[in-house]
Formats: structure tokens, sequence, C-alpha cells
């Protein structure tokens, strides 16, 4: 089993956070909606509305190239089951878009997260100290963040409160998801 | 620029309070002109939801940084959404006026 990756850079968060479909026919809005997470945003953004290439993209995205493929297949199989099936999309910021980078401050030994995430860090908000670096030990922290995977294929989400996984489809292979570290 | 700090106490030489949500008061200090206000947490009591109502509190008072020695799970995407920096300390026994000379430096 894949291991939770680390938490990587959001580069263009979306400007929505979803899509509605309109003039549906009666009886068909019983759909739920289709959680389209951030890398498969991001990854359909990359490919085909700034045309990088997957090789490029998976670069860009710090990801391999059959996990970038891998995304990326996810994100079509999704928008094209919410376009035929009238359903809604909802844009999720998957877990880099909760987790921003955090840093360690070596001077006065704080920890802080960067918000503004396209700026780049080099000083301790606090004590004005060059002496930061990233702070890989929050990793930990996202390894026990509440999530759900495939044990056939490896996809991961991020657990939504009150869901039953087990009754949930793997959205890149259909099989049943499972709640890590749950029974 | 305002930064909240969470306080134990309702001066300068109280200690930082570890908890965010439930902590006893707010020190919100503008680094601008130097002043600053205390003010006590209205959710301290709170069971449930104490963290985002906070979140709420301090972001109507103009605040862009938060300092305190930890922050839950529920409170963290919110202040990312919100852009409002977090800043933690884990040093015991740190006071409210350390960390206003350690913002002057
Ligand atoms: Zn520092
Ligand atoms: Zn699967
Ligand atoms: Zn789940």
């Amino acid at each position: 089993m894949a291991r939770l990756k680390i938490p990587r850079k959001v580069m263009n968060p979306p400007i929505v956070r979803g899509f509605k479909p309109y003039g549906k026919e009666q009886g068909a809005d019983n759909f739920e909606s289709i959680t389209l997470n951030f890398e498969e945003y991001e990854a359909l953004k990359l490919c085909d509305y700034d045309m990088y290439n997957h090789s490029q993209a998976s670069a860009i995205m710090n990801v391999s190239r059959p996990t970038f493929t891998r995304i990326y297949a996810s994100a079509r199989i999704k928008i094209s089951k919410a376009f035929v099936e009238g359903r809604q999309i909802e844009i999720e910021g998957g877990k880099v878009y909760f987790d921003s980078e955090w840093f360690r401050c070596s001077s006065c030994e704080c920890n802080f997260n960067n918000p503004h995430m396209q700026e780049k860090v080099t000083s301790c908000p606090l004590c004005g100290s060059k002496e930061v670096s990233s702070y890989p030990s929050n990793n930990e922290e996202t390894a026990t963040e509440d999530t759900c995977y495939c044990p056939t294929c490896g996809f991961e989400k991020r657990h939504q409160h009150g869901n039953r996984c087990n009754k949930e489809l793997c959205p890149t292979c259909n099989k049943p998801m499972k709640r890590r570290g749950r029974q | 620029m305002k930064i909240a700090i969470t306080s134990k106490g309702n001066t300068l030489e109280s200690e930082l309070d570890p908890r965010f949500g439930h902590c006893a008061f707010f020190t919100i200090y503008d680094k601008t002109s130097g002043g600053f206000e205390v003010i006590p947490n209205p959710y301290k009591g709170n069971e449930e939801q104490a963290g985002t109502q906070a979140v709420k509190f301090l972001k109507d008072r103009g605040v862009e940084k938060i300092v305190s020695g930890d922050f839950g799970l529920k409170v963290k995407p919110l202040l990312n959404s919100l852009l409002i920096q977090m800043i933690v300390i884990k040093k015991p026994n740190t006071t409210i006026n350390q960390i206003i000379e350690l913002i002057n430096h």
C-alpha cells in the first residue's frame, strides 16, 4: 500500500468551489455531486488548459509519471461522469489546500505556516531571523489525517465526516474504498 | 498589522495560553502603533465550535497573525482559507512580554 505522499504545493488554487448543471429533466436531480480533488483539478489544468505534456506536468506537480497519469485519468473520468449524468462538481481542497507549508525558526524556536502560498518564506514572522527552514515533521501530522483509500489501486482522499467509506466506490477503479486506520 | 496572542491572564506578564479556542484571553497587539488590548475569550466555555468562533472573532478585529501553542484540525483549514498566519510556540512559560519583544526585534 502506498504511504501518504508529502503534501504538495498549491500553485493556483481554483477560483470557484464547483460547478452546477442546469436545465435538468425532472427526476434527474437525485444524484450526489462528484468531488474533484485539488490534485485532479491541477492535473487537468496543467494538461488541457496550460498545454503541458504529461512529463512536464508531472514534474511541475512533483509526482512520478505513473502517479500523474493516474490523477489525470481520474479527473477525466469524474468530469465525463458529471457531464453525462448531469451531476454537480465540487472542487475539494485536497490535502494540499488544507495543509499549507510549515516552517521552523531555529532562532526563537517557533513553528509557523505560510498562508500566502505564492510568496516565498525568507524570515521568521515573529523574530525576523533568517534562520528558517521548512518543517518536515509536519508530514507526520498530515499522515495521521483522516483519509480513505482504495486497497486495489491506492487512490487516496480526505475522509468526509459522516461518510460510509466502504459503501463508496473508488473513482479510479470502481472497487470499494476503505477508511485508513479503522477496521 | 495586528497579531493575536492567546494568553492565560490579562497582563503582559501573563503566560502564553497553549490552547487556541479555549484560551482565557486574547492579547491583540498592533505592531504598527505599538498599542495592545486584552479581550476575554467569549468562547472559552463553549463545548463545540470554540475554535471556529474565535477565528471569526479575531478576523473581525483585523488580526493577520495568531500566536498560540496549538491549533485544532478544524481551525487550521479555516485560518488557511482566511490567509491568517499561525505561529506555534511550544516552549513552556513563555510570557506575552517576551513574545512582543520578539515581534519588535
Ligand atoms: Zn523566530
Ligand atoms: Zn481504486
Ligand atoms: Zn472515508
